[in-house]
């Protein structure tokens, strides 16, 4: 039996990393060639690997989630035969029977090492070969750690012979700091990584990084980002005398912080609306069928967004912030709707920037995809801040209603509550209706009785009867 | 590959949804001589007398075209070319006008007719070479009559203007056929090789793809008329053309070079298609296209249409499609293996094609550079 590894190639122009999202196969399979492998996702698109070869797979290297170097063997088949590779299979860093290793074109495998052959003797061979180095060359390439990897794939000759210098220059300073750690003026990561890290606010100059070399990898930004090596963020103490005792850490105490601070500081007051929502719900399903809302997710909460928006607009003082060391109540010119998501992590309220402007598809879009983000735990801090008017959607775990306590720095809050089939009247007679409850809790500093039970009368006519935001 | 822009820039997802006003560009004054649901129609203008064998032979280049196509965009995945701009969905436009070529024409491709390269006969492991970087494009276009691949967007309208206005100082009754795309037209080089076309009443049909998009870009930000009727500005002839219908785009096509070859001057033909695959390897469509969309145009294959007329019409039997199946899969098979046992060019190999006749300072440099490779010691 002969067995062949693919391993990871550049599917784009230049990449060096992709995260393999799913396994089309599993261990034991037989594959024909071209049958997808995997789902691979770059920093360019998500794309399918079909199999080179026909086989059996018999090892998957890495698991689903994993970020993989391009030019790491990813899978291992079982091509059948006997002699391991003889005919060559062109395979990535395999040598063929020709004698040529194959390499993806343009790019070096990274697991194999591109060591520099050394130069014959020292002096000139034939005609001029070595030109002299000038003292002021500049350095070369000072991102890059080990001069030895990769020497001449930065532009041939010139570079080469400055490689070379600075080997020479090296040999001779043996006494230079330590190669992990050190650092350029710009410290080392993965382009993927440093948008990681500038998408997450965390400045790489102040991380150490742990890759070869000192690169900093995506694992290093995420514990600098807790401010402790990873850990699980609701680790617990294992339970003693049925008592267990749970560090408050992480958003757990974020979010303590800000309920006690909203809760102590702003004079909370609530009111309740029941309405009956099933214009709104037949709605949903009509639009839900037109071609331009194919592929995204219409749930009800779209439409309270899109009623607490279009409500928002009309009273503008709803959507403001109370400055105490100010003494003014700032009035934001943009609705930042904030959406509080439980998440693996705890509740994080990340926002729709300026969700005024996005028309129903886009604000679905938006919702969908901010929902999922803060699913996958992948919610940027940038992505929390700054809102202005908040939406809770309490519905989802089958509750009527609730008090929302006000996001700190925002003068409303809407609780959204399920949706439910019940007796309602209707045009004089007893009637099935979706029937669903709204709460808006408002900051009583900013927003008096009148303009938050108008504010709320206003949400509630949209989704009793959406054609009414026609007469807005 | 640089020259291919990877624009990772997120438009409209609906086309035409900043600029409602614009005209629906579909269904206007377009040739079509097969409906997608296989039915021949005729048109007043472009009629076309075609056997029973033309057409069978018109659907094998279909088949096998698109086999080539599917083969190296896998041939990428697996890290065997280094870029793959895929001719999906453009099947009938490609094979369509490359077959509207007499022998003796001359054809000036962007960087995706490899269904206009298959026409002229060029072998497919040559344009293989080319995206797996071994060389820079291997056949021979005085042969072929099919100049090499032009990755620069538009300049090749100019290279084949020039081309047509030298065929016609040389009284030859040959026509040039010019490939672009629909984002070509927005190129300086594209308008300038029209208006020489049209000054010199040049043999030069300019045939171009509108595949609905300029990588992520709709065509709707392109242009606010359909592109055929941008020809009239300059002073020739435009016509739309079916480009999902093989039948029409060779009718259309051929009428143009003919008119060239007897001195009419340009036309401008829009084959209206659909990229239906990525840009390139190295883009995702489906950062700027709706998935309805890709539906809609599955339904208007180039393939599925001609299939549907041979067997109705019985032009062609059950067993003429399973051989055409075994022949694109044989071809797969051989473009696969032929493209993995490629030899590397010798490294020097970049300074003997530069210039028809070695210049003594590319001589000087190469031999530096053989001195400078041989000065490393052998390897262990």
């Amino acid at each position: 039996m002969a067995t062949k590894q693919f391993k990871l190639p550049d599917v784009g122009e230049g990449l060096t990393e992709g995260e393999i999202l799913q396994w089309l196969v599993a261990v034991g399979d037989t594959v024909t060639v071209n049958q997808p492998l995997c789902e691979v996702e770059t920093a360019k698109a998500a794309v399918e690997l079909p199999s080179p070869w026909a086989g059996t797979v018999t090892e998957l290297l890495f698991d689903a989630g994993t970020m993989v170097d391009v030019g790491a063997p990813i899978i291992t088949i079982d091509v059948g035969g006997d002699a391991p590779a003889a005919t060559g299979s062109g395979l990535i860093g395999e040598t063929n029977a020709n004698g040529r290793t194959a390499v993806l074109v343009g790019y070096g495998p990274r697991t194999t090492e591109a060591r520099r052959r050394p130069r014959r003797g020292a002096g000139p061979v034939g005609t001029p070969v070595v030109m002299p180095v000038p003292d002021d060359a500049p350095p070369l390439l000072a991102t890059a750690p080990d001069m030895r990897t990769k020497p001449v794939r930065h532009g041939g000759l010139e570079v080469g012979r400055q490689a070379e210098a600075a080997a020479l220059s090296e040999a001779a300073a043996p006494a230079r700091e330590a190669a992990p750690g050190r650092r350029g003026p710009r410290p080392l990561a993965k382009p993927p990584v440093r948008k990681y890290a500038k998408d997450l606010g965390v400045d790489l100059a102040t991380i150490t990084g742990s890759g070869a070399g000192g690169v900093i990898t995506r694992a290093d930004v995420d514990a600098a980002l807790s401010g402790a090596p990873v850990a699980a963020e609701m680790a617990t103490s294992a339970p003693v005398d049925g008592e267990q005792r749970i560090p408050i850490k992480g958003v757990r105490k974020a979010t303590a912080a800000a309920m006690v601070a909203s809760a102590f500081t702003a004079p909370h007051v609530t009111e309740f609306l029941t309405v009956d929502v099933t214009r709104m719900m037949k709605l949903r399903a009509r639009l839900a069928a037109r071609p331009e809302f194919a592929g995204l997710k219409l749930s009800p909460l779209l439409f309270v967004a899109k009623a607490v928006l279009l409500a928002a607009e009309r009273h503008p003082m709803v959507n403001s912030s109370w400055d105490e060391a100010a003494q003014e109540i700032v009035v934001h010119g943009r609705v930042n709707l904030g959406i509080a998501a439980a998440t693996p992590r705890g509740l994080i309220v990340p926002n729709i920037p300026d969700a005024g402007r996005l028309s129903l598809a886009e604000l679905a879009a938006a919702l969908g995809e901010l929902t999922e983000t803060a699913r996958a735990g992948k919610t940027a801090p940038a992505d929390m801040t700054g809102g202005t008017l908040t939406i809770t959607n309490v519905g989802v775990f089958g509750v009527d209603t609730g008090t929302p306590i006000l996001n700190p720095g925002e003068a409303a809050i809407l609780a959204f509550g399920s949706v439910r089939e019940l007796p309602w009247v209707h045009k004089g007679k007893v009637k099935p209706r979706q029937v669903t409850t709204l709460a808006l809790s408002f900051d009583h500093r900013i927003v008096d009785g009148e303009l938050g039970s108008r504010f709320l009368a206003e949400v509630g006519a949209v989704l009793h009867d959406p054609a009414s935001a026609l007469a807005y | 590959m640089t020259a291919l822009p990877e624009t990772t820039e997120l438009v409209d997802p609906v086309p035409g949804a900043a600029a409602p006003h614009l005209p629906d560009q579909r269904g206007v004054d377009t040739v079509q001589l097969l409906t997608p649901e296989g039915d021949r129609v005729e048109h007043p203008d472009y009629s076309l007398d075609i056997s029973d064998e033309e057409l069978r032979a018109l659907y094998r280049d279909l088949v096998l075209v698109r086999r080539w196509d599917a083969e190296a965009t896998a041939l990428q995945r697996q890290g065997e070319l280094g870029i793959w701009a895929s001719l999906l969905g453009q099947e009938a436009a490609q094979v369509g006008a490359g077959r509207a070529l007499a022998d003796t024409d001359t054809a000036f491709p962007t960087y995706r007719e490899h269904g206009v390269a298959w026409t002229r006969g060029v072998d497919p492991l040559h344009v293989m070479s080319l995206f797996r970087g071994v060389d820079n494009g291997g056949w021979d276009p005085v042969a072929t009559g099919f100049n090499l691949y032009t990755i620069v967007i538009g300049s090749q309208c100019l290279h084949a203007t020039g081309y047509a206005m030298g065929v016609q100082r040389d009284g030859a009754e040959q026509a040039v056929l010019a490939f672009l795309g629909d984002g070509a037209t927005s190129q300086g080089e594209v308008n300038e090789a029209m208006i020489w076309a049209a000054s010199f009443a040049a043999p030069v049909v300019f045939f171009c793809q509108n595949n609905q998009y300029a990588i992520s870009v709709p065509l709707e930000r392109q242009s606010r008329v359909p592109l055929y009727q941008r020809a009239a500005g300059f002073g020739f002839p435009g016509v739309r053309v079916d480009g999902n219908d093989v039948l029409a785009v060779l009718a259309v096509t051929r009428a143009a070079l003919q008119a060239a070859r007897e001195g009419q001057g340009p036309t401008f033909i829009e084959a209206f298609t659909y990229r239906m695959g990525a840009h390139t390897t190295s883009d995702d469509p489906t950062r700027y296209r709706l998935a309805s969309e890709l539906e809609e145009w599955k339904l208007r294959d180039p393939i599925a249409r001609v299939k549907a007329y041979l067997s109705r019409s019985g032009a062609a039997e059950p067993q003429f499609f399973d051989d055409v199946e075994a022949e694109a899969d044989e071809l797969a098979v051989r473009i696969r293996r032929g493209t993995v046992e490629m030899p590397d060019p010798a490294p020097t190999e970049m300074f003997d094609h530069v210039h028809a006749e070695q210049t003594p300072e590319l001589a000087a440099q190469r031999a530096e550079f053989v001195a400078y490779r041989a000065s490393f010691e052998e390897e262990q």
